[in-house]
């Protein structure tokens, strides 16, 4: 047989399988993701935000929760299975949640007050029979100051804070509801109240647009369409995720027709995807890729003047045509126009003069450079591409006088050191920190790092900045219960960081996906994550 | 024998021990927090040391060595610090599914080798030598990553042939030994192949080479002895030291490949391990490692007890 034929019969072959591929991606979405696991699927997702994105959402509903649905706009926090909620006038710290009626877990159970009781003390009440270690770590960072549920009536319920907190039903997005009555069953069947939690994640019950069908660990989890959702239902029938952790396979993989989305594509690879009749998504995301600045004593940045020259030292422009455009150029830590926007009079633009200008007042120039240490990572979750990132403002700020050193380090060592601070020696004197971060919730985006409590160990003010004014701007926005008077506080807070250069802001990532032709529907919004009841496959 | 089997098989209680305590020191003097695989750099230190104290991490390291250490030997390889499951359970597939790549791969290296081996090493000098032994070099040379790379660019986005990842259109869960299966396995086995091939041609061409200059076989040749007669002969005294090449590189083989298991996604052992690593998830590290050094061991001692079969001169115990 000749090689020609050889070839030939391999191809006949093959095409059967290709085919079908084909036929079976019909209302199934394929999604190739960049988690190296499944995320965790009992209802409290780990792997970051993408966790929350693929098997928190979908599955789960929580009491409040994010509106996807469009992509013009900073994401609004909108009612789920709360449909109404308000502070206790006489006790600010007692929240009463009105909640939604006629809603049922996938297992059939009545979603109702003892689910949402039962759901926070499987994570803050340690003497629960259904307590989980494991799930309180990913849970009670992101709502620190919940202390306890109350049921009220069948659909009302009173939670409970540690001390006056308006920013709790943002906090609440990140608690998803779980049957107890599934879980209960489970435990009858389980030696433990941990092996109980395994079963359920692998057969997970929530309130979700979509029920999970199968669940292979490390490789797969595939949904179903949830037909007696509570909400609008999803337009696609299946959804298939696939762990690929390697942004190049995740690239083969949707070229070669194996999945039809694939999260973060490899950036060198757009042109080819593009070329291929892939579109590519991507919105300006509530997350930030910054140098956080130490403000310890002896520190150059303790300086403000030499705060805002770096700021004004670094082409945004110039970082965003090195990543291809992927990338929204960072001046706060959210943009102009959100709700807490505020309005700086510090403008942090691209003016290597005026940088100058800033250095030479703080007693630095030709003669006397500048020198900084900088702790980054080589990657790592958010990160982006932290080595050529930081390169080119490497370069950047040569050009006005400050020579910039890397203490480049494993991404788990330095989100440890992050929680660490700058004085710690494993900050191994660096005066900032390059770590990326969500700037969804007020407390993430701007209270852990600019308030004095904060400092380390408590959280992370890796800097210890401390400053009276900006612990009474927290205050205030953590008291102003008023929606639209508690996104007042936090822009009068932004504005203010802004101003005193409190960051040194370079990048907001732009979470690029890629998607075959045939995915139709998809709106990408302002946010870490997706609507997945929108898109469908065509 | 039989005591050279049981002194064997106590060999490798030292090894198991030095292999833990090795890997558990690694990961403890090594920078990052095994705390990271299960709560979020951004939580408060007071939640930070209760689940330290949850799950055991706050004890000294030499109790939380003897922990494990105790638990190890009556079989409990202990629990995921960052996904809760038995360590077993995800272990248990992943090996099953590096056997299933390390094997196919041993097979088409092993064969590839020993035929181009024994083709270079009978025409030392001429062109088929020449065409072999460049195999061999390039084999053994090329970073099997890049090549794994290029071969998805190849088969499965120019012409998509062949699936580009994953171990079968369900996962490997359902594993058969069909079409929609074996499909997947090719192009990650070819890759991971390469090495062993370039290995064993290269030891095998040598061993022929020497053999067919000893005396022997001009006495085999003057007995009036040819082609497959001498043949037979040369591969009888060529075996032992091949399979002991082939057992040290299946040995390599079954550790997985980081690498090609990465650039394919295909859930085996060198896959749990990179991923552990990152996620400095210590249970699942030390177990995979222990198990596969384990496999190390029996496969030399299987690899011992088939040279001795094959070649009488090697005596054991």
């Amino acid at each position: 047989m000749t090689l020609r034929r050889l070839l030939l019969a391999a191809a006949c072959a093959a095409l059967p399988a290709a085919h079908a591929l084909e036929a079976s991606a019909q209302g199934t979405i394929r999604i190739g993701m960049t988690a190296a696991d499944i995320p965790l699927t009992h209802g409290q997702p780990d792997q970051g935000f993408e966790g929350n994105r693929f098997t928190g959402i979908p599955l789960y509903d929580s009491l409040t929760a994010w509106d996807l649905t469009r992509g013009d706009r900073a994401t609004p926090l909108v009612p789920s299975l709360a449909t109404e909620w308000a502070v206790d006038a006489n006790d600010k710290t007692k929240w009463i949640f009105r909640l939604r009626q006629g809603v049922k877990f996938h297992d059939g159970s009545d979603f109702n007050a003892d689910a949402v009781v039962w759901n926070v003390r499987k994570v803050l009440d340690r003497e629960a029979p259904h307590f989980d270690p494991r799930q309180v770590g990913v849970t009670a960072t992101r709502m620190p100051t919940l202390r306890r549920a109350e049921r009220i009536d069948d659909y009302t319920v009173a939670l409970y804070t540690s001390e006056p907190d308006s920013l709790l039903p943002i906090n609440l997005t990140n608690l998803f509801m779980a049957s107890p009555a599934h879980w209960e069953r489970k435990r009858a069947a389980a030696a433990s109240a941990e092996a109980a939690w395994n079963a359920f994640a692998a057969d997970p019950s929530g309130t979700g647009p979509f029920r999970m069908s199968r669940f292979v660990p490390r490789e797969r989890a595939e949904y179903v369409r949830n037909d007696a959702y509570w909400g609008n239902k999803a337009r696609a029938e299946r959804i298939v995720l696939l762990p690929i952790p390697e942004a190049n396979a995740r690239t083969a993989a949707l070229l070669s027709g194996q999945v039809d989305w694939i999260e973060a594509p490899a950036p060198d690879a757009i042109p080819q995807l593009r070329a291929r009749g892939m579109r590519i998504e991507s919105n300006a995301q509530p997350h930030v890729w910054p140098w956080q600045p130490c403000f310890a004593e002896g520190s150059p940045l303790a300086d403000v003047r030499i705060r805002k020259a770096i700021n004004l030292g670094i082409d945004r422009e110039g970082l965003k045509t090195l990543l291809g455009g992927l990338m929204v150029p960072a001046v706060g830590t959210v943009q102009p126009g959100h709700p807490w926007w505020g309005n700086p009079s510090f403008q942090i633009k691209y003016d290597p003069e005026a940088a100058k200008r800033l250095l030479a007042e703080a007693g630095f120039g030709p003669q006397r450079p500048l020198s900084l240490k900088v702790q980054i990572s080589a990657s790592g979750s958010g990160q982006m591409q932290p080595l050529p990132m930081n390169e080119f403002i490497q370069q950047n700020l040569r050009e006005i006088g400050v020579n910039v050193e890397f203490d480049v380090i494993e991404w788990n060592a330095l989100f440890t050191n992050w929680r660490r601070g700058c004085k710690d020696p494993s900050a191994r004197g660096a005066h900032a920190i390059n770590v990326s971060f969500a700037a969804m919730d007020p407390f993430f985006a701007m209270v852990r790092f600019w308030d004095s409590k904060m400092a380390p160990p408590v959280s992370n003010n890796w800097g210890h900045f401390s400053d009276p004014r900006f612990d009474a701007m927290v205050a205030e926005a953590r008291t102003s219960f008023d929606a639209t008077a508690r996104d007042a506080a936090l822009a009068k807070l932004h504005a203010a960081g802004v101003d005193e250069a409190l960051f040194i802001w370079i990048a907001h990532d732009v979470a690029p996906r890629a998607m075959s032709p045939r995915v139709r529907g998809f709106v990408q919004p302002q946010s870490w994550f997706v609507d997945l009841t929108l898109p469908y496959i065509q | 024998m039989l005591f050279y089997l049981i002194r064997r098989c106590l060999y490798a209680i030292p090894i198991a021990l030095s292999v833990g305590l090795v890997c558990f020191m690694l990961v403890h003097i090594a920078p990052g927090d095994p705390i990271n695989a299960i709560v979020p750099a951004d939580a408060p230190q007071e939640l930070v040391e209760q689940i330290r104290k949850d799950y055991g991490l706050d004890r000294p390291l030499p109790v939380q060595f003897g922990i494990w250490l105790a638990k190890v030997s009556i079989g409990d390889l202990g629990t995921s610090l960052a996904t809760g499951r038995s360590v077993w359970s995800d272990l248990s597939v992943a090996i099953g599914n590096t056997l299933r790549l390390a094997l196919t791969a041993a097979l088409i290296g092993f064969v590839l080798g020993s035929v181009l081996g024994a083709l270079a090493g009978s025409f030392q000098g001429t062109f088929i030598d020449k065409i072999a032994v460049g195999l061999a070099v390039a084999g053994v040379s090329v970073p099997h990553y890049w090549l794994g790379m290029v071969l998805v660019v190849i088969f499965s986005v120019q012409l998509p042939w062949l699936p580009a990842m994953g171990a079968g259109p369900g996962g490997s869960a359902d594993w058969a030994w069909d079409w929609e299966h074996i499909q997947h396995l090719i192009l990650p086995a070819v890759t991971l192949s390469v090495i062993p091939m370039g290995i064993v041609t290269r030891t095998v061409r040598g061993i022929v080479a020497e053999i067919l200059n000893q005396e022997f076989v001009q006495t085999l040749r003057g007995k009036g002895l040819t082609g497959r007669g001498v043949f037979w002969h040369v591969v009888k005294n060529a075996a032992p030291n091949t399979i002991a090449v082939m057992g040290l590189q299946l040995g390599y083989l079954m550790g997985g490949s980081i690498l090609v298991e990465t650039v394919f996604s295909w859930p085996g052992t060198g896959l749990l391990l990179n991923n552990a690593i990152f996620q400095r998830d210590l249970p699942v590290l030390q177990a995979t490692i222990l198990v596969l050094a384990m496999f190390f061991v029996a496969l030399n001692l299987l690899v011992d007890l088939v040279q001795t079969a094959l070649d009488p001169r090697i005596r054991r115990g």
